[in-house]
C-alpha cells in the first residue's frame, strides 16, 4: 500500500483547471521529485496533499485513508505531513527556535524544557546551533530555509513536502539546502519536492514525475524520465530547461 | 604631495547641502521677523494681545491649568487599556467565520459603523446623561464612568478598523505556514498574525491615540473639571481667552513629541518594507 | 391758526426722533436701530419662551424700556443672539449691548464695558425634594457636604469655591440645562444660580426641584449685579446709562421686577 496516493485528484481556480485528474502514488520511504514548467500544477498539488487547498474531485488517501473527505477536520492531517515554502514564510517575529516550538507546544502540548533537547538536536543536524535565537531577518536565506525545514521537522511528521524551496535562494545559497535534503533523505523520510533541481533529482529520486496541463504526462525513475524521456512533451521541456 | 580631503563628488554635495541649510534658515527666518513685526502692527493687536497673550492672566492661571490636566491623563490613562481590548475584540469578531457566531460578525459591523458615524461630543451627552439619567445609584451613575464608556465605545470602533486592517494585511502565507503545521485558526491568529498586525499598526494607533488624548476634554461638557472647563471657568471670571492658550500649550507639549515619534516609527516601517 | 397747528403737530411728531438723536444719534451699529443680543438659548425668567421680540421676561422688557427711554420705538430694536464668548472676544461686536445677565466683576471690566447694575442678584440654591427628604437643609454645613454643580460661566463658580467650599470637587457644565440634566441624572445633588433663574429651574424645567435657600445680594460684600455689555469704550454707553438712571428714579424697573421676578420673597436665607 502506498503511504500517500492521490487518485483523479481535480483542482480549478475559478473556471480555470490547475490539476486535472492526477494520480500519483509514493510509497513510505521514498522521495519523489515533481518536474514540470511554472503554472503545469506542481505547487497546487502540494497545498492540496497538505490539505491547505480543498479538491474539487478524486480523492487523497493517507495510509490507505481517504483524507479528502469534504468536511474532515485538516489539523491531525497536517500534524501528519509537513510542508517547506518557496519563500521560508518564517514567523518573522519569533527567534529560530521559537519558530519551531511553537507548533509543538501548541499541539503536542510539550514544554520549551522538555523540548529543549530535541530542537537542539535538530538546529545541530543542520548546522544552525548558533542561529537558534536569531530573528529571521538576521539570517541568510538559505539558513532561514534549512530553519523552515527544522520548524517542519520539530512535528515529527511522517511525510515532507517540499515546495520549489531552491527557488527564492541566490545560487550560492542553493547547496546548503540541498545538503540538508540529502541529509533527510538518509533517515527515510517519505518526501515529495516540486523542484528545478535536475541534477539533484537525478541523484537522489526515487521517481520523477513530469507535469504538464495539470496531469503526470510522464513518470519512472529518474535515469528513464531525465535521460530518456519517452514523451515529445518531456523532451520539449527538458531541452529548455538546458 | 597632499591627499585632497574630499573627492569630488563629496565636495560638491558638500558645497549643495551648505547652501540648502543657507536657504532654508533665511527664509525661516525671514518669515518668523514677518510674523513678528506684521502681526503687531495689525489695527486689532493691542486688544487680541491684551485677550489672548496677557502675560498676567497666563502667570495666574497656568498652575491651575497644570493641575486640571492631569485629570486628561487620568482618564486617557484609564481609557486607552479598555480602547485597545475592545478595539482588538470587536477586529476579532469581524473575522470569525463560524456560521453560529454571525450575529456576532453582525454585530461588530453595526457597531463599528454606528461609532464611527457619530461625532464623538453626541456620544458623551447621550451615554453620559442618558445612561445615569435610567436611574443608576451612585457611585454608577458617575459622569467618569459613563464618559469614559462613551470614549472607549467611540475609539474602539476607530482602532478595531485600524487592527483589522493589520490583520488582513498579514500575509496569507503566514496562515498557510501555520496551518501547515498543524495549528488551530485561534493559535495561528494568537501567536502568528496577531502578534504581527499589532506591531504592523502601532504608528496608526498612536495618532488615534493622540487624538484621544485631545478628545479628553470634550468629557468636560458633563462635568468633570479638567484642563478644557477649567480654562473656561478662568476666561469666564476674568472675560480673557489667555487661559485657552495656555490650555493649547499644554496639549501641545504632549501631542507633538507624541505625534514625532508615531511619524518617526511609520517612516521606519516604510523603510523597512521598501 | 392752520400753519400754526400743522407746525405743533410736526413738532409733536418729530418728538420721538428728536429724543433719540439726543444721546444715541450715530453711535447706533445701524443709524435708526438698536441692536441688542442676547443669549442663544436664552432662558426664562429673563426672556419668556426663548422669544425676546415678544417684550415678555425680565431682560427683554428692560431692554424694550431702555431702548424706548433712548427714544427708539419697538419695531426699531433688532435682537441677535450671541455666546459668552462671542461677547467678550476683542474686535468689532455685532450688538449695541448684550444683557444675558452678565455678572459685573473688574477683570470682565477690562476687556468690555458695562452699564450700571440694571439688577442686583441673589444665589440660590437649587436641589430636589430627594435631598431635602434625605436631611439637607439651608446650613452651609449641610450644604458642605453635597455633591455641586454649576454653569462654568457664571460668577457662581468663584461663590462657590469661596462661601460654601465643598468637600468634594463641584462638576462644571456649559449652561442651565446640563446642569439641569446632570441633576436628574442624580450626578449632582444640588446647584448654584441666580436666584431667578433657580425659582424658574424649580418651577418649571426640575420636576421635584427646590429651592433651598438664598444668599441675599444685599448681605454679600460684592454682590452679583448684571449689567449691559458694551464693546470696550463704546460711547453709546453714557447714553443707556442715562436711560437706566431714569428708568430707576421713575420706578419702571422696579415695576418690571416686580412684573418676571415677584416670587423672590420667602425664600429661607443661608447663613
Amino acid at each position: 500500500m502506498a503511504k500517500l496516493e492521490t487518485r483523479g485528484l481535480m483542482k480549478s481556480f475559478g473556471a480555470t483547471p490547475v490539476c486535472n485528474g492526477i494520480d500519483l502514488s509514493v510509497a513510505a520511504g521514498e522521495m519523489v521529485c515533481l518536474i514540470g514548467a511554472s503554472g503545469s500544477g506542481k505547487s497546487t498539488l502540494l497545498k492540496c496533499l497538505n490539505l491547505l487547498e480543498p479538491i474539487d474531485d478524486g480523492m487523497i488517501l493517507l495510509d490507505g485513508d481517504d483524507i479528502s473527505v469534504p468536511g474532515l477536520d485538516p489539523q491531525p492531517i497536517r500534524q501528519r505531513i509537513g510542508m517547506v515554502f518557496q519563500s521560508f514564510n518564517l514567523f518573522p517575529h519569533m527567534t529560530a527556535a521559537e519558530n519551531a516550538m511553537l507548533a509543538p507546544r501548541r499541539v503536542h502540548r510539550k514544554t520549551r524544557d522538555a523540548l529543549g533537547p530535541e530542537i537542539t538536536a535538530l538546529f545541530e543536524r543542520f548546522g544552525l546551533a548558533d542561529r537558534m535565537d536569531h530573528y529571521p531577518d538576521q539570517l541568510s536565506g538559505g539558513q532561514q530555509q534549512r530553519v523552515a525545514i527544522v520548524r517542519a521537522l520539530a512535528m515529527t511528521p511522517e511525510i515532507m513536502l517540499f515546495d520549489e524551496i531552491t527557488s527564492a535562494l541566490d545560487p550560492e545559497l542553493v547547496g546548503e539546502v540541498l545538503d540538508a535534503l540529502r541529509d533527510l533523505r538518509e533517515t527515510g523520510m517519505t518526501m515529495v519536492l516540486a523542484t528545478h533541481e535536475m541534477g539533484f533529482a537525478r541523484e537522489l529520486a526515487d521517481k520523477v514525475c513530469f507535469l504538464d496541463a495539470g496531469v503526470i504526462r510522464e513518470e519512472g525513475p529518474p535515469e528513464q524520465v531525465l535521460n530518456a524521456p519517452r514523451e515529445a512533451r518531456t523532451r520539449a521541456f527538458l531541452k529548455r530547461l538546458l | 604631495m597632499q591627499r585632497p580631503v574630499l573627492t569630488r563628488r563629496q565636495a560638491y554635495e558638500a558645497r549643495v547641502r551648505r547652501r540648502a541649510t543657507l536657504v532654508a534658515g533665511g527664509s525661516t527666518l525671514g518669515v518668523l521677523a514677518a510674523l513678528l513685526i506684521l502681526v503687531p502692527l495689525a489695527p486689532g493687536w493691542p486688544a487680541v494681545k491684551k485677550s489672548f497673550f496677557n502675560t498676567q492672566v497666563f502667570a495666574d492661571t497656568f498652575p491651575g491649568l497644570l493641575n486640571a490636566f492631569l485629570l486628561d491623563v487620568a482618564i486617557f490613562a484609564w481609557s486607552a487599556p479598555l480602547i485597545f481590548a475592545l478595539g482588538l475584540l470587536v477586529a476579532l469578531a469581524r473575522d470569525v467565520r463560524a456560521p453560529a457566531a454571525y450575529p456576532l460578525r453582525l454585530f461588530a459591523i453595526l457597531y463599528t459603523d454606528i461609532f464611527r458615524g457619530v461625532p464623538v461630543i453626541l456620544v458623551i451627552y447621550l451615554v453620559g446623561f442618558g445612561i445615569p439619567g435610567l436611574g443608576l445609584p451612585r457611585p454608577w451613575n458617575s459622569p467618569y464612568i459613563w464618559g469614559t464608556v462613551a470614549l472607549v465605545l467611540t475609539y474602539a470602533a476607530y482602532v478595531s478598523e485600524v487592527f483589522r486592517t493589520g490583520i488582513e494585511g498579514i500575509h496569507q502565507s503566514q496562515r498557510a505556514a501555520a496551518a501547515s503545521l498543524g495549528l488551530s485558526n485561534s493559535d495561528a491568529m494568537r501567536f502568528v498574525i496577531l502578534p504581527q498586525a499589532i506591531r504592523k499598526v502601532v504608528p496608526a494607533n498612536m495618532n488615534l491615540f493622540i487624538a484621544l488624548q485631545k478628545d479628553v476634554a470634550l468629557l468636560s461638557f458633563i462635568g468633570p473639571v479638567e484642563i478644557f472647563r477649567q480654562a473656561g471657568v478662568y476666561k469666564s471670571l476674568m472675560a480673557n481667552f489667555t487661559p485657552y492658550v495656555g490650555a493649547a500649550l499644554i496639549f501641545l507639549a504632549i501631542t507633538i513629541p507624541a505625534t514625532r515619534y508615531a511619524d518617526y516609527l511609520m517612516s521606519k516601517q516604510l523603510k523597512a518594507r521598501s | 391758526m392752520r400753519p400754526l397747528t400743522l407746525a405743533l403737530a410736526a413738532t409733536l411728531f418729530a418728538a420721538p426722533a428728536l429724543a433719540q438723536n439726543d444721546c444715541a444719534a450715530g453711535l447706533t451699529l445701524d443709524e435708526g436701530k438698536l441692536t441688542i443680543a442676547t443669549g442663544n438659548p436664552a432662558y426664562s425668567p429673563w426672556v419668556m419662551n426663548d422669544a425676546p421680540e415678544s417684550g415678555e421676561g425680565f431682560e427683554a422688557a428692560v431692554a424694550y424700556a431702555v431702548a424706548a427711554e433712548m427714544g427708539f420705538s419697538n419695531d426699531q430694536v433688532v435682537w441677535v443672539r450671541s455666546s459668552f464668548d462671542e461677547a467678550i472676544q476683542p474686535g468689532a461686536k455685532n450688538f449695541d449691548f448684550n444683557l444675558q445677565q452678565y455678572s459685573i466683576t473688574p477683570e470682565r471690566d477690562e476687556i468690555v464695558d458695562f452699564s450700571t447694575p440694571y439688577y442686583e442678584a441673589a444665589m440660590a440654591v437649587l436641589t430636589r425634594k430627594t435631598l431635602v427628604d434625605g436631611g439637607a437643609e439651608a446650613s452651609l454645613e449641610s450644604l458642605r457636604g453635597l455633591i455641586w454643580g454649576a454653569d462654568a460661566n457664571t460668577t457662581a463658580v468663584p461663590m462657590l469655591a469661596e462661601v460654601i467650599a465643598p468637600e468634594k470637587d463641584p462638576l462644571l457644565y456649559g449652561d442651565n440645562a446640563d446642569v439641569v440634566e446632570a441633576m436628574k441624572a442624580n450626578q449632582i445633588d444640588a446647584a448654584l444660580f441666580d436666584l431667578p433663574t433657580a425659582l424658574y429651574l424649580s418651577a418649571v424645567v426640575l420636576d421635584d426641584g427646590v429651592i433651598l435657600g438664598q444668599f441675599p445680594a444685599d448681605r454679600s460684600e460684592s454682590p452679583d449685579a448684571f449689567g449691559l455689555l458694551f464693546e470696550e469704550g463704546n460711547p453709546l454707553k453714557a447714553c443707556v446709562d442715562t436711560a437706566l438712571a431714569s428708568l430707576k428714579e421713575n420706578g419702571s424697573l422696579a415695576a418690571i421686577e416686580a412684573e418676571w421676578l415677584s416670587e423672590s420673597t420667602g425664600v429661607p436665607v443661608i447663613d
